[in-house]
């Protein structure tokens, strides 16, 4: 993965340093109310929702059981359309490729559409170390990318980040990328999205090499699908003469068909629309049509691994909608900056630590970055059960044994003992009855999990005692 | 072993043991709309509308008058046509017709003010236009980089209520541009602005063969 994050604290270090940041709680607390009341007006709309994020669920875990034969059907299908198929095992890998595809353009400077799986890789660094340019070309990208910033959602990178904030990132650094903008430039959104049109027209209208992602991969027709709402992803999948998209081996699926369930339930679990305002779907190259040159580049970076685990494996059918954020009470509070991934919230908390496995500090913590309370899940529209997969990886993370995890062992050998042994458990039930004004509320000097919460308090004398003296 | 059989040497490895998957159910519903030409066509223009595309409703005999008004009004000097599109559609309008050409570099088609074109298809409950590059519609490009967009929907033909019947009638072959409502982004604290790199305009003519109630002029 990038190493951009390397040498990120735990969560629960990032998250305490969010919490007190009162803009950002308020940033992303307006936008994640916003959003999650239109997400259920759009959701309402279907009757049959239920019926199609199962189906959804079905043919995405199809889709896994046969990925190998459904990778090689792509493979030929896009080669017969005129594309070119590169594998890559790993994020170096991967960049290597793209900035040799790029280097061999002659080209110093690329467009590109938003993509996770670009971020997850680290590209952009990739090809900067390469003396090649990389614009983002998503309005939230632009934003994040002018203010050297790092994204904090999947939909929405700059979700953090307000109006006025936004204002001061265009007014002082437009100019170093491009067009400055405008001197007399506002705070309001309809101005803000002028300055970034007028900065990135004359990118796109030079630009002769693309770099996307793909929301789907058809196997059956090799046809490659991105959903966006601005026309940026048009602009770069449409006008350069090279294309390259890098998407992750997950994002195919069988048949054209099954595009009718995906384009309904996605627009309208992400931004809560019935439809988003553009789709391009293209099959290899056209003659006259977009771009000449077209190479794909199917990642995989831990997803084999991710697919090796029975339980963790169902975050591979996750379509990036973000919905799951939207609804979380500790992303709501965190931010996504302290899941230290490009993959931040409830799904970032199953599938980073799977993608790059729980050695790091912050991939340990994820797992518990998490109050269990299911309503991801709820919203999912692929019904990845998140808690379930969270609390398996807590399970993998505690075996592996860290530090809180002997003082846990220890706790639990000692209370093992004490309930094999009645007459001990009796006294010291006696003893924690009477001294009970004296105990504090919480348990002083304990972990995360204590300081959070109040210990019960104890009952006047111990229930075996009270049986004793009025039921015998 | 090359990247390519390691990764699917990896990935049968992985799912080796795990069970065979069933076909999924397709046990959704084909349309959530009554089949009911005019009950499609308001839906359609209601959706439309909702997202912040301009609805016109007119007959065969009236769009030449009708797109004449469009273009004057907008101010546009040049109209960007495909090749494809009949030719009486513009026969009165004074605007400039300008014949899409491969030889038109981005920067040419970024001075150009109109675009008409027609489509494959308008799905109702979506409020979405499907271009598939047709000789009526042209390349993807040409409908991106002008920042009006005048498109014509064939009614009742071309208007089908959803998406699971839509799927059928595209060719998965041809490159494919779904159209709901003009450029949008909600990047800025989720306020939807319209317009960022895309047509700002997107007026749709809902078109029908014989005079119709409520038709516009």
């Amino acid at each position: 993965m990038s190493g951009t994050y390397l040498g990120m604290p735990s969560f629960p270090v990032a998250a305490r340093e969010a919490v007190n940041n009162p803009t950002l709680r308020a940033n992303l607390r307006h936008a994640t109310h916003t959003i999650r009341a239109k997400r259920a007006v759009a959701v309402a709309e279907l009757a049959d929702w239920a019926l199609l994020r199962e189906a959804g669920k079905q043919i995405k875990d199809r889709t896994l059981r046969h990925l190998d034969t459904l990778l090689v059907e792509l493979e030929e299908k896009v080669t017969a359309a005129g594309g070119v198929v590169h594998w890559a095992a790993d994020a170096e890998e991967a960049n290597r490729i793209v900035t040799e595809l790029v280097v061999a353009t002659g080209e110093r400077e690329v467009v590109k559409v938003k993509s996770m799986a670009t971020q997850e890789i680290g590209l952009n660094e990739a090809l900067e170390a390469a003396g090649i340019a990389a614009y983002e070309t998503d309005l939230a990208e632009l934003i994040v990318q002018l203010g050297q910033d790092r994204p904090s959602h999947i939909l929405v990178p700059a979700i953090h980040r307000n109006r006025g904030e936004i204002r001061d990132i265009f007014a002082t650094t437009m100019g170093e990328w491009g067009r400055p903008a405008p001197d007399d430039l506002t705070d309001s959104p309809a101005a803000l999205a002028e300055a970034a049109r007028l900065h990135l027209r004359e990118k796109f209208l030079r630009a002769k090499v693309g770099i996307s992602g793909a929301n789907f991969m058809v196997a059956e027709t090799g046809t490659l699908v991105v959903l966006e709402s601005e026309g940026n992803g048009r602009m770069c999948l449409t006008l350069p003469e090279t294309l390259i998209s890098v998407v992750g081996i997950e994002k195919v699926i069988p048949s054209w068909r099954d595009l009718e369930v995906f384009l309904q339930t996605l627009p309208r679990s992400s931004t809560a629309e019935r439809m988003n305002p553009y789709t391009s779907t293209w099959t290899g190259t056209t003659d006259s049509d977009g771009p000449k040159a077209f190479h794909l580049v199917l990642l995989d970076n831990g997803r084999t691994n991710t697919l090796a685990d029975e339980v963790g494996r169902q975050a591979l059918r996750c379509i990036r909608c973000s919905a799951c954020l939207n609804v979380c009470p500790v992303y709501e509070r965190a931010g996504g900056h302290a899941y230290g991934s490009v993959y931040p919230g409830p799904i970032g908390a199953i599938l980073s630590p799977q993608l790059r496995g729980t050695q790091s500090d912050i991939d340990a913590s994820l797992p518990y970055a998490s109050s269990l309370c299911g309503a991801c899940y709820e919203v999912c529209p692929v019904a990845i059960d998140i808690p379930e997969v969270l609390v398996h990886l807590r399970e993998q993370v505690a075996e592996k044994g860290g530090k809180g995890h002997r003082l846990e062992k220890t706790a639990m050998k000692a209370a093992g003992w004490i309930l094999n042994h009645p007459a001990a458990l009796g006294a010291g039930e006696r003893l924690a009855s009477k001294t009970r004004k004296l105990h504090p509320h919480k348990v002083p000097g304990a972990s995360a999990w204590t300081d959070s919460r109040d210990l019960p308090a104890l009952p006047e004398q111990p229930f075996r005692d009270w049986w004793k003296k009025n039921r015998t | 072993m090359n990247t390519r059989e390691t990764i699917l040497t990896r990935i049968r490895t992985a799912v080796a043991q795990a069970p065979e998957v069933p076909e999924p159910a397709r046990d959704y519903l084909p349309s959530h709309t009554p089949n009911n030409p005019q009950i499609l066509l308001d839906l359609l223009a209601e959706n439309l509308t909702d997202y912040r595309a301009i609805v016109h409703h007119t007959h065969e005999d009236n769009l030449p008058d009708l797109l004449n008004q469009l273009l004057s009004a907008h101010g546009s000097q040049t109209v960007l046509v495909p090749p494809g599109l009949p030719e009486h559609w513009l026969q009165a309008s004074n605007a400039q017709q300008i014949e899409d050409s491969s030889t038109h570099t981005p920067h040419d088609l970024d001075t150009v003010d109109s675009v008409v074109t027609g489509c494959a298809l308008a799905i109702a409950e979506t409020g979405t236009l499907v271009l598939d590059a047709s000789p009526d519609q042209g390349r993807r490009r040409i409908t991106l980089i002008p920042d009006h967009h005048i498109c014509i929907v064939r009614t009742p033909d071309q208007i089908i209520a959803s998406l699971p019947q839509a799927m059928p009638r595209l060719d998965p072959t041809r490159p494919l541009t779904w159209i709901s409502g003009p450029s949008a982004t909600s990047d800025i604290e989720l306020d939807r602005v319209e317009g960022v790199h895309g047509p700002r305009t997107l007026e749709v003519i809902l078109l029908s063969a014989t005079p119709q109630p409520g038709d516009q002029r």
